[in-house]
């Protein structure tokens, strides 16, 4: 067991108990701790001295359970999400969670504690709306688990939605019972472009109140021309994407059906993401679209967007550390209140913004956060610092 | 402080027409929807707007009165029972629909409108998809306390999943508002730990849910089968060949006969089980795969089909299921619900095991479930007038709750705990893990106000928070004690 040195320890527990005695010694000994999987976004949140410990989930990588029969899957947090994918597919099955992978890298417990999610969230939304069931470790050793292996339930508390999105500063994310969904048979894209802002909006919108059933709803913005795209998975993706066709041309602008549509997808999510770059997830409304480009636009910024959710991201990919900075500032001063939260963002540019851009010391809602961070986390310990308030 | 002060402070500001401390006002509160369990509490008192449920909050804070929050009352599992030592907090006279804002699919309510007004407000072109069976007079805030589903949350998920934004009145009468209209606001999932805890928490006082644009097409069918094990089947074909109705609800021969009787649907009296499957979302994708179910239905021999020609024929279907509640007591003098789930592979053998208890315990049990997600709801059915009847039905309905539980699955789908199943807490969690639940707790109401003795087995106190970097937390970290 290290103590409180300079250098960065890793530790990979393998069980459910080595994993909470580890907490327990760390909370004893004062000995700040990281959770941590691949690793592909630990750059997110605010930037805080290393931890003395990072908590290695690649030992817990197991797909304990797949019942396919119940569309169920228990899961341990270092499984990649792409492996699991595949072991699903065998049965026709997925989890409903696209965000970007990061060359496959991205484990279940790492995309649950961020929240992360892609184009799939349209449908069938974040990884907190997936979790059946959770077991986690807190900082006293303790091994709880909340919720069940059944679609629905309301007994107890439900803490796998407190768990997802909390980085890591609760616990730490020992497994997770997760709701399955058919693998779509087939899927098809109905999409078009325009260089008009106001008529993506418009054209996303009308799509998102269409009585159709998207699987994903997204537009994205580059260099002063834009693409909605809407896909739709089923037995008939085909037909459905004909009635969005409908849709977009109702709105002015020329359809296009596009049926391998796989690698439109995945421009969609490798927006969200930057190597050395600057993003900023804008949380939004549908009739916000136009404003968001708007704002990134002069920064040269690129935007990709769940039109229906109000989700944005914005994109200066090769902002260096003075455009990043100024680029934080003027979608804040241009988007707020909307809250906008940097992802990824030149390394010597973090400890310049505050990620989050929680502005309000005072708020009540922020208090409560603290008090719930105080419950299970009452040492401290787990990655301290890193969350919105400095929680 | 007096309580006689408390009542007075309660008058000033609520008005004193809005206070009720006689027992003739107070015979009204005493139960829920759950009549088994009746209480009558000190006062019962009705504020009018967020502002009114702060100050009367703070006032029962300040004075050490644990208190009840209470909607509409519908609630099945005596979670809006009163306290005798405190007060009832009726939420009934917030019931304004404060925003519509269909253009980005959202709308504000207070917490008194009911369920079925929300989905009035943006119909027909859009619907507010949780729709449990008491949704004509349900509020939203009890929905949001209970994290209620209904018929069609098999495909659109419950009260959980459209909510994106609260303002809550914490145990300590302070109003906070957590979310809003836009989705991932930084910080905890506060409002994902909010709904469903069971008035433990707090009050929602205003409340932001999504709402989606109305499906283009439905379709309706009723298949007869000879008992529920073939029933069964096709509920597991239809999932398993990736089909997501957005509802499949079974009845057993009982509660046919039952609910025949009091609605005259046309459901033939002698079918074994009855399975409800509707579709809803695209016409071309609904056709294909209507008569996909149409095929699966077949397959499994399923002795006739009637599929809704219109929206009347469809309403009529829904009629009878919908009211199996109520028609039971038709066929018993007395019920007792139960609201277990078990995973829905394992149908069959739980229904086969039900079957076994009901006749070691020599009582019917009706059965109608929402078998997409294996939510069954076993009615046992008894005579109260007879001795030991409501004992045994009692003990009958405990048995089924731990048989499902055994199976892998969960006490309460959407009932809640309440005080009716708290006691079967212990057969789903461990010690630890009701230990973690109360920590959520303590962080709300560190006080143990807010509906207590409700939702935990057992009472438990909130321990003082240790300050960051305690050395040795463990014991005293938050974790409660018990009594």
């Amino acid at each position: 067991m290290p103590g409180g040195g300079d250098s960065l320890h890793r530790v990979g527990p393998a069980s459910h108990t080595e994993a909470a005695e580890l907490m327990r010694d760390c909370a004893d000994k004062g000995v700040s701790l990281r959770p941590v999987g691949s690793g592909t976004k630990l750059r997110w949140g605010r930037t805080t001295p290393d931890p003395d410990l990072e908590l290695a989930t690649d030992r817990l990588n197991r797909v304990l359970e797949h019942n396919a029969g119940d569309f169920t899957a228990v899961m341990q947090p270092g499984v990649k999400l792409a492996d699991a994918q595949q072991i699903l597919a065998d049965k026709d099955q997925m989890v409903a969670l696209d965000p970007p992978l990061q060359d496959s890298a991205a484990t279940l417990g790492g995309i649950v504690a961020t929240g992360d999610s892609g184009p799939l969230r349209h449908r069938f939304n974040a990884p907190r709306d997936l979790i059946l069931g959770i077991t986690v470790a807190l900082s006293d050793g303790t091994v709880a688990r909340s919720g069940g292996q059944v679609i629905k339930n309301v007994a107890g508390y439900d803490l796998g939605k407190l768990f997802a999105g909390s980085f890591g500063t609760l616990g730490l994310i020992l497994e997770l019972t997760l709701r399955l969904h058919p693998l779509p048979p087939g899927t098809a894209t109905a999409t078009a472009e325009t260089d008009d802002p106001d008529a993506l909006e418009r054209t996303a919108s009308a799509l998102a109140h269409a009585h159709i059933e998207t699987n994903s709803l997204d537009l994205a913005w580059s260099a002063g021309r834009g693409r909605v795209l809407a896909r739709f998975g089923g037995a008939e993706p085909a037909q459905q994407a004909e009635a969005a066709r409908r849709v977009i041309e109702d709105e002015g602008l020329d359809p296009v059906m596009i049926e391998d549509d796989a690698k439109l997808w995945e421009r969609q999510r490798a927006g969200q993401r930057s190597d050395g770059g600057l993003v900023v997830r804008v949380s939004g409304l549908q009739g916000e679209a136009a404003r968001v480009i708007r704002a990134a636009e002069p920064l040269g910024g690129s935007v990709v967007g769940r039109a229906g959710l109000g989700l944005y991201w914005v994109k200066l990919e090769h902002a260096g550390v003075a455009e990043a900075v100024a680029g934080v500032r003027e979608m804040r001063s241009h988007l707020g209140p909307l809250p906008c939260v940097v992802l990824d963002a030149p390394q010597a540019a973090r400890p310049a913004m505050d990620p989050w851009g929680w502005e309000k010391a005072d708020d009540g809602a922020l208090r409560l956060m603290r008090s719930v961070k105080a419950r299970f986390d009452p040492a401290g310990v787990c990655n301290p610092g890193i969350f919105v308030g400095g929680i | 402080m007096g309580f006689d002060l408390v009542l007075e402070e309660l008058r000033t500001i609520c008005g004193p027409e809005h206070v009720f401390t006689h027992p003739h006002q107070l015979h009204t509160f005493e139960s829920d929807g759950l009549a088994l369990y009746r209480a009558s509490p000190r006062v019962a008192v009705l504020p009018g707007t967020a502002e009114e449920t702060s100050r009367v909050v703070r006032v029962c804070h300040d004075a050490g009165i644990p208190w009840v929050a209470r909607g509409s009352g519908t609630g099945l599992s005596g979670g809006a029972l009163p306290h005798k030592e405190g007060a009832l907090i009726v939420m009934s006279r917030l019931r304004t629909i404060i925003e519509v804002d269909l253009a980005n699919q959202r709308v504000v309510v207070e917490p008194g409108v009911t369920n079925a007004e929300v989905s009035k407000a943006v119909g027909p072109t859009h619907f507010y998809p949780p729709d449990p069976s008491s949704q004509i007079v349900c509020s939203i805030g009890g929905n949001i306390a209970e994290n209620s589903g209904g018929a069609h949350c098999f495909k659109y998920g419950f009260t959980t999943n459209y909510v994106t934004g609260l303002e809550v009145v914490l145990p300590s009468g302070e109003i906070v508002t957590l979310g809003g209209k836009e989705l991932d606001r930084p910080g905890y999932d506060l409002i994902g730990a909010f709904i469903g805890s069971e008035g433990t928490l707090g009050i929602a006082t205003k409340i932001t849910l999504k709402v989606l644009p109305s499906p283009e097409d439905v379709k309706t069918l009723v298949a007869y089968f000879d008992g529920t094990e073939p029933a069964g089947k096709t509920v597991s074909d239809i999932v398993a060949a990736g089909i997501v109705p957005a509802a499949i609800e079974m009845m057993d021969n009982m509660s046919i006969r039952a609910c025949e009787d009091a609605t005259h649907a046309g459901y033939p009296p002698d079918a074994g089980a009855a399975l409800i499957v509707e579709l809803d979302g695209s016409e071309a994708e609904c056709k294909t795969r209507f008569e996909d179910v149409l095929e699966i239905c077949d397959r499994n021999d399923a002795n006739d089909v009637r599929v809704a020609a219109d929206d009347a024929e469809r309403q009529l279907i829904w009629k009878a299921r919908k009211a199996a509640f109520a028609a039971m007591g038709r066929v018993a003098r007395d019920y007792y619900v139960q609201d277990s789930v078990i995973p829905r592979t394992k149908l069959s053998e739980v229904l086969g095991r039900i079957d076994e208890l009901a006749d070691e315990h020599g009582l019917p049990v009706a059965n109608v479930f929402h078998a997409g997600d294996g939510n069954l709801h076993p009615l046992v059915c008894y005579d109260a007038r007879n001795e030991g009847e409501a004992h045994r039905a009692e003990e009958l309905a405990g048995a089924i709750v731990t048989a499902c539980v055994d199976a892998g699955g969960s006490i309460t789908g959407e009932h809640g705990v309440g005080v009716d199943k708290k006691k079967f807490m212990t057969k789903m969690f461990s010690e630890a893990d009701l230990g973690a639940f109360q920590r959520l707790r303590c962080a709300f109401d560190p006080e143990g106000l807010a509906n207590p003795e409700k939702v935990m087995p057992t009472p438990r106190l909130c321990g003082e928070v240790p300050g960051p970097y305690r050395r040795h937390p463990i014991e005293k970290a938050g974790l409660a004690e018990r009594f």
